[in-house]
């Protein structure tokens, strides 16, 4: 395999994998808190508001910035290193 | 609302039939080979791709179970709704654009690449077929039970007429017509969904958080926090990884991802469908809470006790019978647009799988290949109808849960390590697909939901609801220790190739001479 190609299936692996570990931790965190802290997310903070829709709403949030993330990053390296490759560069 | 047959609704029934027809009829003219079959001659833009993701997605499973969810429990159906959404990340992050890259027309191409093709097509085959056929089962039945509840049709008419007319889109149209049929569809449970949840807060000065808290004050503060739906942690983080990894397992939804013309194209539709799918999952909310206020969960109950009856209920109280009609017919194009995307998944797998690369070879010319889609499309549309009609009156819910499970714990590994792992071999992922597949079946036999839920024994054998957290990780073992124990040279060293086309696109220059 080329050094290039190998760079570039590493920092790929690398952005992919933390990005995917990212959004396990936020959404199993959620899960758990769901899980052990009922009373914390019943709490209303505003009327009509508590902090479990809040949080909730959030992760939904959180799962598209984390895809934002993704396309910047494959957006501004992955595909210039990607085009490089592909013109024998 | 249910005993009288709703003409707009009729109408509206009529309208989609003739739309999808009249786009079926189109896209037969250019279904001429194989490759226009299953892939729609890669042509589907990023945003359309993105819609017939969200189309295949939104089941009315989610459109009516969530909505219905929420309204009876408030807040647990949040939970729901944001499992099904923390899948398209992992999609986007490991699967799309390997997948596009290294793929022909199933997930199987990707995992057979470097492999021996018939150990790992048999596998994947039977992977994919069983999270297919419980998919299936679980939309023909809630099929035949919608439509007896929001037509006065009987529950046989109902699946017939579901399994005809989507057997029509598909052995006529391929993934043409089936992409379109799910755009439209998407497009009008978008539209629906939002015109709803506007009427609704209309009614709250915009504000959904006036509509939350009118719901406290009528229900208490309990509906705005988890309820009994996640009472065990173990069950809830089970039930989240089948969710989870399951999606960047389905076979239908991975195809789409053929049907664009490139890695890139690909993700561009992944960001879209999420867009589209979490942006329906926040309108489904304010629907389910609108239904618990604007209805009441008494009126909801006496018609359907599960609540599947909460959107259309609220569409009636909220816009009369002329919108009732209007979401009736979605809901309707919904589960049609569905079951067409499984049927065509589940016949790519016995076409193009198990015919063309295991019982032949590999070796057919792209006529033989269509004619072959073709009547495995027909098998399947005789298979659903089938099993639609044995399952009548069966709570199969759980099904859907299941299909997830084995998509995570069969097909997720295999098409992960196939991409990301060097030492990855035929037997590692033949044994893991299988391994992944039974012991998620078996397990839901032995669990509540089985045991205690369908045969009402008083205990389970195995406690989790949903397999996911034993049989996930077991197909990765499974895997890893197989792989370990007999090394596979030739398909070690062809994984330079993989990794190069998978982020390349095509092969290294030196193999393509």
């Amino acid at each position: 395999m080329s050094d290039q190609i190998r760079r570039l299936a590493a920092a790929r692996w690398r952005v992919a994998a933390s990005l995917t570990a990212a959004m396990m931790l936020l959404y199993f965190g959620f899960i758990l808190l769901v899980a052990y802290d009922k009373a914390l997310l019943t709490r209303v903070i505003v009327p009509g508001l508590s902090i479990g829709i809040l949080l909730g709403a959030l992760v939904i949030v959180a799962a598209w910035v984390l895809m934002l993330i993704y396309v910047h990053w494959a957006n501004r390296h992955h595909d210039d290193a990607v085009t490089a490759i592909r013109e024998g560069r | 609302m249910t005993a009288e047959t709703n003409v707009i609704a009729i109408l509206g029934f009529f309208l989609f039939i003739a739309l999808s027809l009249g786009i079926t009829y189109w896209a037969a003219k250019r279904t001429k080979s194989a490759e226009h079959f299953y892939t729609a001659g890669r042509s589907i833009s990023g945003f359309q791709n993105g819609l017939a993701l969200a189309g295949d997605y939104m089941s009315a499973a989610s459109f009516l179970g969530i909505a219905g969810l929420v309204a009876l429990s408030g807040f647990d159906g949040l939970i729901y709704s944001i499992g099904f959404l923390v899948g398209w990340p992992v999609v986007l992050f490991l699967i799309a654009e390997p997948l596009r890259n290294l793929g022909k027309y199933t997930f199987t191409d990707v995992v057979a690449y470097r492999l021996r093709q018939r150990p790992v097509r048999i596998a994947a085959a039977i992977g994919s077929l069983a999270v297919v056929s419980f998919y299936l089962i679980a939309q023909m039945v809630g099929a035949g039970n919608l439509i007896r509840l929001l037509f006065g049709l009987s529950y046989e008419a109902a699946v017939v007429i579901v399994g005809l007319v989507m057997l029509a889109y598909v052995l006529f149209g391929g993934m043409i017509a089936t992409t379109w049929v799910q755009i439209v569809k998407a497009v009008l449970l978008m539209t629906g969904a939002a015109l709803l949840a506007l009427m609704v807060l209309a009614q709250f000065s915009f504000n959904p958080l006036r509509l939350f808290a009118t719901a406290a004050e009528s229900y208490g503060n309990n509906v705005l926090g988890p309820g009994r739906l996640v009472s065990d942690p173990l069950d809830a983080i089970s039930l989240g990884i089948a969710l989870m990894f399951g999606t960047a397992g389905l076979p239908h939804i991975l195809m789409r991802f053929y049907t664009v013309p490139d890695a890139k194209t690909a993700r561009v539709s992944v960001n879209w469908a999420t867009a589209f799918i979490g942006a329906f999952y926040l309108l489904t909310f304010v629907l389910g809470f609108g239904a618990m206020v604007l209805v009441g969960q008494d009126a909801i109950r006496a018609i359907d006790a599960g609540g599947n009856m909460a959107a259309p209920l609220l569409a009636e109280a909220v816009g009369g019978q002329m919108f009732l009609g209007f979401i009736t017919a979605v809901a309707f194009a919904t589960i049609l647009a569905v079951v067409a995307g499984l049927t065509l998944a589940g016949a790519a797998a016995l076409s193009h799988d198990l015919w063309v690369n295991v019982v032949r070879g590999g070796r057919t010319n792209p006529t033989e290949e269509l004619r072959v889609a073709r009547v495995a499309t027909i098998i399947l549309a005789v298979f659903s109808i089938v099993l639609g009609l044995a399952f009548k009156g069966q709570n199969v819910a759980f099904m859907v849960g299941l299909a997830f499970a084995i998509a995570a714990s069969a097909n997720f590994p295999a098409l992960v390590l196939s991409v990301f792992w060097r030492r990855f071999t035929t037997r590692a992922a033949a044994a893991s697909m299988v391994a992944g597949t039974v012991s998620s079946l078996v397990l839901i036999y032995f669990s509540p939901t089985i045991q205690v839920n369908l045969l009402g024994n008083a205990s389970a054998p195995f406690p989790l609801s949903n397999p996911g957290l034993i049989s996930m990780p077991l197909g990765f073992l499974v895997a890893f220790v197989v792989a370990l124990a007999s090394p596979e040279p030739e398909a070690e060293r062809r994984y330079e190739e993989v990794a190069h086309r998978a982020l390349i696109g095509e092969p290294p220059a030196t193999t393509q001479a």
